[in-house]
């Protein structure tokens, strides 16, 4: 019969429409930004730097080693080694960036940043509401803007930065037992 | 429509037909909402009928390639989500299984399974989305697409739990995958595979039998056999005239041998061919999930000895190739030895499979044009690329 498959589709679109009365599977969308759905985990958007500690300067994890400049795909990272040379988080005298500017109007949220890392110094982050007027400037994050601490990674990734300090605690301990031995050494010289 | 027109007499050709009244040429696109992007088709109309048809791309040109050259075979991935922005996952795949085979390297099996279910996964959000596409070509304003998107969700809520984006997932890499899905997320997953048939049965409900479709679509667009082969058609296009060529059979890619699946072939090539192609293979995709999430192993994601940074393969070529949900989507790679590719070539399904749309359009209607365009399935990310 002709228009029996439209009035089976017309059907199928009212039980549709009926059910969203009262199944709450078929309510599928919210009203943002009234209303917002939980982010995944995982989810990232754009990078910032960790810094141990309570001073942003002094416990930044990043040593300018510039292999995120490298490999960043759209080379949206611009970063100056500093001069002088400060102790990292084992000790150990480094270099810190003088400047580290991400142009997040270029930035492509991809990652490769976060994987090239070897010091665990850069992160993605999970805000998306960052649009505004200044199209130049204010796209431009500069090392204070960038900088966020450890503790602020543990609210948004627990997981992943539970692992990332399980693994520099592991490294810590590793240069504490190679130091030990030396000390001792030294003391036995003495 | 929207599309601007010019008229345009063209007295040379009109006179040579004999025909009265004047031909018109007129430009769609690139701002047309059926050319699913900046898309531009030269129809010349004899009153509505297509006498001519000439697509003009590469207004969405970013210059892929080039860049890809230039960066390291690490950066190039998150381009590759880039290229048709509906599927990064296959997109991955096929750019990661041709650096493998350039450089020689093994994939563990985990992450084999793992590029099974999530381009399966891809595949599923793909053809339910283009099938709404479709229908929203043809004049049915958002029902069907939307219960399409509902379905998407799903499955783009899947990859964002896992990679940390919904579509831009940047997830494979070459030697496996970047990080290890949870027994929760399979779990997530098996739940999908197992709802989608009831998803596709509401569908076929709603469309398969309906008369209107049904006018729309059967004998228009007609492509055959021979020309399908002749011009490099691949893909559910060419199944859909009949070709039995389908690379997860004839390739066998991956572990695609392990599993058991059928290819569906239409007989008529038309439109309405195609739209039945895409909601069988819905229905074989979900087998193929239902079988990897079932046998999927514990171990590695990752061969533990890549290099992912400064990866430096041997000098030589090699072409790695992958059935996406648009049809063969390779890409060639010739290293020079050095850290960056010396070549790098995609060869995008869209935009192959566009190169047919003259012969499908002759002697059609310029509403035919919209939906025999709907049905090849283009995305020009990677038409343009």
């Amino acid at each position: 019969m002709l228009g029996e498959g439209i009035v089976k589709g017309l059907a199928e679109t009212a039980r549709n429409f009926l059910g969203s009365f009262v199944d709450e599977e078929r309510l599928t969308t919210v009203e943002y930004p009234e209303e917002r759905l939980p982010q995944a985990e995982a989810a990232r958007n754009f990078p910032f730097l960790i810094y141990d500690g309570d001073d942003a300067e002094k416990g930044l994890r990043c040593v300018a080693c510039q292999i995120c400049e490298k490999e960043c795909p759209p080379r949206c990272i611009h970063i100056e080694k500093s001069k002088d040379k400060k102790p990292d988080y084992v000790g150990k005298q480094q270099f810190y960036p003088a400047v580290f500017d991400i142009d997040v109007s270029v930035c492509m949220s991809c990652q490769i940043c976060v994987e090239v890392c070897p010091f665990e110094a850069i992160r993605m982050d999970t805000q998306f509401e960052l649009s505004t007027d200044d199209r130049f400037g204010g796209l431009l994050w500069t090392k204070a803007e960038l900088a966020k601490t450890n503790e602020y990674y543990h609210s948004i990734h627990p997981t992943e930065a539970g692992e990332t300090d399980a693994r520099l605690d592991e490294e810590k301990a590793k240069v504490a037992a190679k130091a030990k031995p030396a000390e001792a050494e030294m003391q036995a010289k003495a | 429509m929207s599309a601007m027109v010019t008229r345009v007499v063209l007295e040379e050709e009109e006179s040579a037909r004999g025909v009265e009244g004047e031909l018109l040429e007129i430009s769609m696109g690139p701002h047309h909402p059926s050319t699913h992007g900046v898309f531009r088709m030269d129809v010349r109309l004899d009153g509505e009928r297509v006498t001519r048809l000439k697509p003009v791309f590469g207004y969405l040109h970013r210059n892929h390639e080039k860049i890809a050259e230039k960066a390291s075979y690490l950066a190039a991935i998150p381009y590759t989500d880039r290229l048709d922005y509906l599927c990064s996952m296959t997109n991955n795949w096929g750019y990661a299984l041709a650096v493998e085979k350039l450089a020689g390297i093994p994939v563990p099996e985990r992450a084999e399974y793992i590029r099974v279910i999530t381009a399966e996964l891809t595949r599923l959000q793909n053809h339910a989305s283009l099938i709404g596409f479709l229908l929203q070509d043809m004049g049915a304003s958002g029902t069907p697409l939307m219960y399409a998107f509902r379905e998407r969700e799903k499955i783009l809520d899947l990859f964002e739990s896992l990679t940390g984006a919904r579509m831009m997932c940047n997830y494979m890499r070459f030697g496996g995958v970047r990080v290890d899905c949870s027994s929760e997320w399979l779990e997530a997953a098996q739940n999908i595979a197992s709802s989608f048939p009831q998803f596709l049965d509401e569908y076929e409900q709603l469309l398969t039998g309906n008369e209107i479709l049904m006018a729309r679509t059967q004998g228009v667009g007609a492509l055959s056999a021979e020309l399908a082969v002749n011009a490099g058609i691949t893909g559910p296009m060419l199944r859909a005239s009949g070709v039995n060529y389908d690379l997860r059979k004839v390739d066998r890619y991956g572990i695609y041998d392990r599993f058991t699946f059928r290819v569906p072939l239409g007989d008529h090539g038309d439109v309405y061919d195609r739209y039945m192609i895409r909601l069988l293979e819905m229905r074989e995709s979900v087998k193929i999930l239902e079988q990897a999430l079932a046998a999927i192993p514990e171990g590695p994601i990752i061969d533990p000895k890549t290099r992912l940074r400064g990866l430096r393969p041997k000098a030589g070529e090699a072409y790695g190739r992958i059935e996406g949900p648009k049809g063969e989507l390779g890409f060639f790679l010739i290293s020079d030895g050095s850290t960056n590719p010396y070549r790098y070539k995609v060869r995008p399904p869209s935009m192959i499979n566009l190169t047919v749309l003259e012969d499908m359009c002759l002697g059609r209607n310029v509403a035919d044009v919209v939906v025999i365009l709907g049905s090849v399935d283009i995305v020009m990310g990677e038409v343009d690329r």
